[in-house]
């Protein structure tokens, strides 16, 4: 039952991305730039969730989306290879790099594992800006050729739409499989899981390679239709938000990143309006989310029934 | 050859010998308990034997063959399952879940074909939860199955705990003071447990403070005290023995309670 309404929750979006929103937006380049951004950083996130399933805070995706954004950059400009190539070779050298680097620092665990992920992002950003004629330093890279098929921000668009689904595909795939009930376990007890067979260190790195895969697929889309990067392309800060989209949503479902991603970077836009308040504004947003929905925006039913129950309950709740 | 040998191993922290040159064996099919006071490192040998600890002498043999050094999924692998001392299960999972995870070992399907639900990964994950709530239904939880584990009473949990041990069909268990903080009622059940996994053809080794439950369900007994060996054999004769009663059991007048 609760696996059939996410069905349709699922085409229903498919529908309004696919669909209603290509209709509605067919003229409007900007917002369909936002959109495609919101459907982007939505994949990379999907992938940070994913490694929240296993008990980790992960604020490295920006180094996974640098790394996938210069593959596509360098394949493209220097070799004259086809982004549609590339862009499977952004995602496996982004998990080959999140393979090697996972394997030492996955046993570290909470606040230890989110510094030095944090801190990958900005070694990440340094290695490209010291990279010499092969990263082109801070210059960057630009002049990214345009993906064949892919001139217009409808098509642009439509791509990036097509890439989110799947990815929320895939996610939600791995939270439903046992190797999901495995991640689960993990978060839960690592130890216990440890002693029931199960391979911890295998297990926790595919959650990993798995999330780091997908940062590789957005900062390969990203600087393909940007057609350039820059070492300062993904910051810290973009790492954390590519977290706090999770954690805004919520980290129940597959769903919580996606509202997350898709309500930050609409409302970023619309408070640029007033931009005097931007930052105020968005500081009190995400703390009134934290205060009274703790566990994301998608536990809004949740904590509204609790109220209600709470309000006519005879006895109080202990 | 025994089931599971214990030679010579010793487990050093910093200036601090916790199992010094412990050298036993444990049988097929017996209940094996380890006793001795507080800090006597029969926590620490369980460590040693399950992997989750390395020796810093010794050998530990499986069948024969070396486990000692072997990662804890990889001994989990081999035939040996520990539970914990504190009612450890994943307690955002329901019961039921519990055990069905605690199938990994016997899992076949590949990644791929999970992420698809082909029909042999679901047919397989049918099989863990009918496997499952069998399990269950055996340890008296048949009515938990889609509780919460965070939800479930003490004793339950330790029930649970067995539970998924069970699933991962070991043919050693070590159970680690599986009747600690119970009431009388509830260890009786206890102990028909531990019978039943032994009936069952899993050899029992347990860690146990609950005296009365010891004499009444091992076929042997080993006694620690800081570290060392001090004493095996049957529960009658352990009950005689006077290294045992001045470290550990204490003198008549003290062990009336038992």
């Amino acid at each position: 039952m609760r696996r059939f309404s996410a069905l349709i929750g699922f085409a229903l979006f498919a529908a309004v991305m696919l669909i209603a929103v290509p209709l509605a937006l067919a003229g409007q380049g900007y917002w369909l730039t936002v959109l495609t951004t919101a459907a982007l950083l939505a994949f990379g996130s999907l992938g940070v969730w994913l490694t929240f399933s296993i008990g980790r805070i992960n604020i490295a995706q920006g180094a996974f989306a640098l790394i996938g954004g210069y593959v596509v950059a360098i394949l493209g400009t220097r070799y004259h290879v086809s982004f549609w190539l590339s862009l499977p070779l952004a995602v496996l050298i982004a998990a080959a790099v999140a393979r090697l680097v996972g394997w030492p620092i996955l046993r570290l665990r909470g606040v230890y594992f989110a510094m030095i992920t944090l801190s990958l992002t900005e070694v990440a950003s340094l290695a490209f800006l010291n990279g010499g004629s092969f990263t082109a330093g801070a210059s960057g890279i630009t002049s990214i050729p345009r993906p064949a098929l892919l001139s217009s921000s409808l098509s642009i668009y439509l791509a990036s739409a097509l890439l989110l689904l799947i990815g929320i595909a895939l996610a939600w795939r791995f939270a439903a499989s046992p190797t999901g009930a495995v991640f689960r376990s993990l978060r839960q007890g690592e130890e216990l899981a440890a002693s029931l067979g199960i391979d911890v260190a295998r297990y926790r790195l595919l959650a990993f390679v798995v999330s780091s895969g997908m940062g590789g697929a957005a900062g390969a889309m990203f600087a393909a239709f940007q057609q350039n990067i820059f070492p300062t392309s993904y910051t810290v800060n973009d790492s954390v938000n590519f977290m706090l989209y999770c954690f805004l949503g919520g980290l129940q479902s597959v769903a919580g990143p996606v509202v997350g991603a898709f309500l930050l970077v609409i409302a970023f836009q619309l408070l640029s309006v007033i931009q005097r308040f931007q930052a105020l504004l968005y500081g009190i947003f995400m703390i009134a989310a934290m205060l009274f929905l703790p566990n994301g925006l998608m536990s809004l039913p949740q904590v509204l029934a609790a109220r209600r129950h709470e309000r006519d309950a005879v006895v109080p709740p202990r | 050859m025994s089931l599971l040998e214990i030679e010579g191993v010793s487990r050093r922290f910093g200036g601090l010998l916790a199992v010094n040159d412990v050298s036993f064996a444990v049988e097929t099919g017996e209940i094996l308990s380890v006793i001795g006071p507080n800090g006597a490192g029969k926590s620490t040998l369980f460590k040693l034997i399950a992997g989750f600890l390395k020796p810093s002498a010794g050998r530990i043999l499986l069948d024969g063959k070396r486990i000692d050094g072997l990662r804890p999924h990889t001994i989990a692998a081999r035939g040996l399952v520990r539970t914990f001392q504190e009612t450890t299960v994943f307690r955002e999972m329901t019961a039921l879940e519990n055990v069905v995870v605690a199938h990994h070992l016997r899992r076949r399907g590949s990644i791929l074909a999970e992420l698809l639900a082909t029909p042999g990964v679901q047919n397989e994950q049918e099989n863990f939860v009918a496997n499952a709530k069998e399990i269950l239904a055996h340890l008296g939880l048949s009515g938990f199955e889609d509780e919460s584990a965070r939800n479930l009473p003490h004793g339950h949990l330790r029930a649970l705990g067995i539970a998924m041990t069970l699933a991962v069909r070991p043919r050693v268990i070590l159970l680690d003071e599986p009747f600690a903080g119970m009431n009388s009622e509830e260890t009786a059940r206890a102990v028909q447990i531990v019978r039943g996994i032994r009936a069952s053809g899993i050899t029992v080794v347990l860690v146990e403070h609950d005296m009365g439950a010891v004499m009444r369900i091992s076929d042997r007994i080993i006694v620690l005290n800081f570290g060392t060996l001090i004493a095996s054999g049957s529960p009658a004769a352990i009950q005689q023995d006077e290294t045992v009663i001045d470290a550990y059991l204490g003198r008549a007048d003290e062990t009336a309670a038992l």
